[in-house]
């Protein structure tokens, strides 16, 4: 593994003038376990890595306006068990135990999955021609063995999909970022942070190299939403989504009142389903509607010479994660 | 903020780093791009935690950091300051096998042994973790991290099901109810 110099932050504002101060050269570091595998891959090459697991980020907390206010360093294990994310936000519990390995979600933090690179094989290859990972140089993807890439959100440049499940529960329930500069901090929308590859893959997220995430604020709990997690993979555990959709449906006389869709394996950044929700919502909670809502939400995927399964697939997610969250909402 | 290194000086400067091992403290003088997997084998030489991918995709390296299973070949040594680590080296007693160890013995769970370590590190955290179900799906899914390329899978969940309710702690708690 390539060198670096290390130290450990003490505080937030430490952090960040250490980035700051770095030109932003600099990695955060948190549990490691994207860093630290790329690093020894070469395909990340800090030239200092910043230790954030002295910051007082590992609080999960009701809010007084009833959203639920995340630390950045929350370990996935420890979010997906908090008594107040399986009561009132068992998708997010759901999704966060569907990823990696036991060893892995111990490991990993809240902010440091949303921060996670792809999967793509051309990515975690050097030698391989890739935009995400050198500006300018290709995509061996878009004619190579491109049966794990996306369907949705793709451009010429890349078709690399993201590789969370757990911000395709966020992007579903509505959440808000809180990033810290040297300027002070402010807010972004969830839906809003993931960049779409388009011409400059390299630019994933809206946060600056001398910013932070300190914490995720999830928005308050659908009234009477039941909720599902789905994830299709290649086998049953510890493996990554080649499809995955999360839903929350609330239902009143029969009647979708409100639906939220998300989807994941298939799209550059989480995927958030609006145009499919709004067409859920007045509909009767049955099959008809979810195959439409599947229909909508797939309507724009292109598919490549390996990935064209994915697309029926994403659809018998979606529609029994609906299925399955309106039962839930039946039962609640 | 504590500086081990800063990129003025030679990045590969080492830095002095204080942890507990199976109950003992222990300096190492390591650069930072040290993983706890390499500094247990090469610079401690414990050499019972495996390195099988080294990527976080087998588990052959899972050691215990305060007591949770982690992919040592992920973390940095030098995150492992003040920290208390287990390795395979350090799950039996005066008292002889760890229950895990006698079980993976009695219900031959293994054939190379090469993730075996790995395996029985695994199944001694999640014997104490109450947030995981006991059920043997649970156990499943909460072993999936550790890959068995003999496919011993099923000799490994009966001992891991047998091991239960016999660990030192649990014995602890029945005799000082």
């Amino acid at each position: 593994m390539r060198s670096f110099a290390f130290s450990s932050a003490e505080n937030i504002e430490q952090a960040v003038s250490a980035q700051s101060d770095n030109a932003g050269e600099g990695a955060y570091i948190a549990g490691g376990t994207t860093l630290i595998d790329l690093v020894k891959l070469d395909v990340m090459r800090p030239a200092q890595v910043i230790d954030l697991n002295g910051l007082p980020l590992k609080e999960v907390e009701q809010l007084d306006d009833g959203r639920l206010r995340i630390g950045a360093l929350v370990s996935n294990t420890d979010l997906a068990h908090h008594p107040l994310v399986t009561e009132h936000y068992p998708l997010l519990s759901q999704a966060l135990l569907s990823g990696a390995s036991t060893q892995l979600r111990n490991m990993a933090t809240t902010a440091g999955n949303i921060m996670q690179r792809t999967r793509c094989p051309y990515f975690r290859d050097v030698a391989a021609a890739c935009n995400k990972r050198e500006p300018g140089s290709g995509c061996d993807a878009l004619e190579g063995v491109n049966r794990m890439h996306a369907l949705l959100g793709t451009s010429e440049h890349c078709i690399a999909t993201h590789p969370s499940d757990m911000c395709v529960a966020m992007a579903a329930l509505g959440a808000t970022l809180t990033l810290e500069g040297p300027n002070g901090s402010r807010e972004i929308a969830f839906g809003d942070f993931h960049r779409l590859p388009m011409d400059r893959p390299d630019l994933e997220h809206e946060l600056e190299p001398d910013e932070l995430i300190t914490h995720i604020t999830l928005d308050t709990p659908v009234v009477g939403g039941g909720s599902h997690y789905i994830k299709l993979r290649d086998r049953a555990s510890y493996e990554f989504a080649l499809a995955s959709a999360a839903a929350v449906v609330a239902i009143e006389d029969g009647v979708i009142r409100d639906a939220r869709l998300a989807l994941g394996g298939v799209a550059t950044k989480p995927w958030h389903a609006v145009e499919a929700e709004q067409a859920l919502t007045g509909q009767p909670a049955s099959n008809e509607s979810f195959e439409e809502a599947a229909e909508i939400a797939l309507a724009e995927a292109v598919s490549r010479e390996h990935n064209a399964f994915k697309a029926p697939l994403a659809r018998q997610a979606i529609v029994r994660a609906l299925k399955h969250a309106t039962q839930a909402a039946m039962n609640s | 903020m504590k500086e081990y290194s800063t990129p003025a000086e030679a990045v590969d400067a080492e830095t002095t780093v204080t942890l507990t091992v199976n109950g003992e403290t222990r300096q190492l003088a390591i650069p930072p791009n040290v993983v706890l997997l390499d500094a247990l084998r090469d610079r401690l030489g414990l050499t019972g935690t495996k390195k099988g991918c080294d990527h976080g995709q087998c588990g052959a390296c899972t050691v215990h950091v305060d007591g949770q299973a982690v992919n040592s070949c992920l973390k940095l040594a030098v995150m492992c300051e003040g920290h208390e680590v287990t390795t395979v080296e350090g799950l039996a007693s005066d008292a002889g096998l760890h229950p895990v160890q006698q079980a993976f013995l009695e219900q031959d769970a293994y054939q190379c042994g090469f993730c075996t370590p790995g395996q029985m590190m695994s199944a001694t955290a999640l014997l104490e973790d109450e947030r995981i179900g006991t059920d043997d799906a649970a156990v499943r899914e909460a072993m999936s991290g550790n890959i068995c390329r003999c496919g011993a899978y099923k000799n490994i969940l009966a001992a891991i099901q047998s091991a239960r309710g016999q660990s030192p702690s649990a014995q602890q708690e029945s005799e000082n109810p």
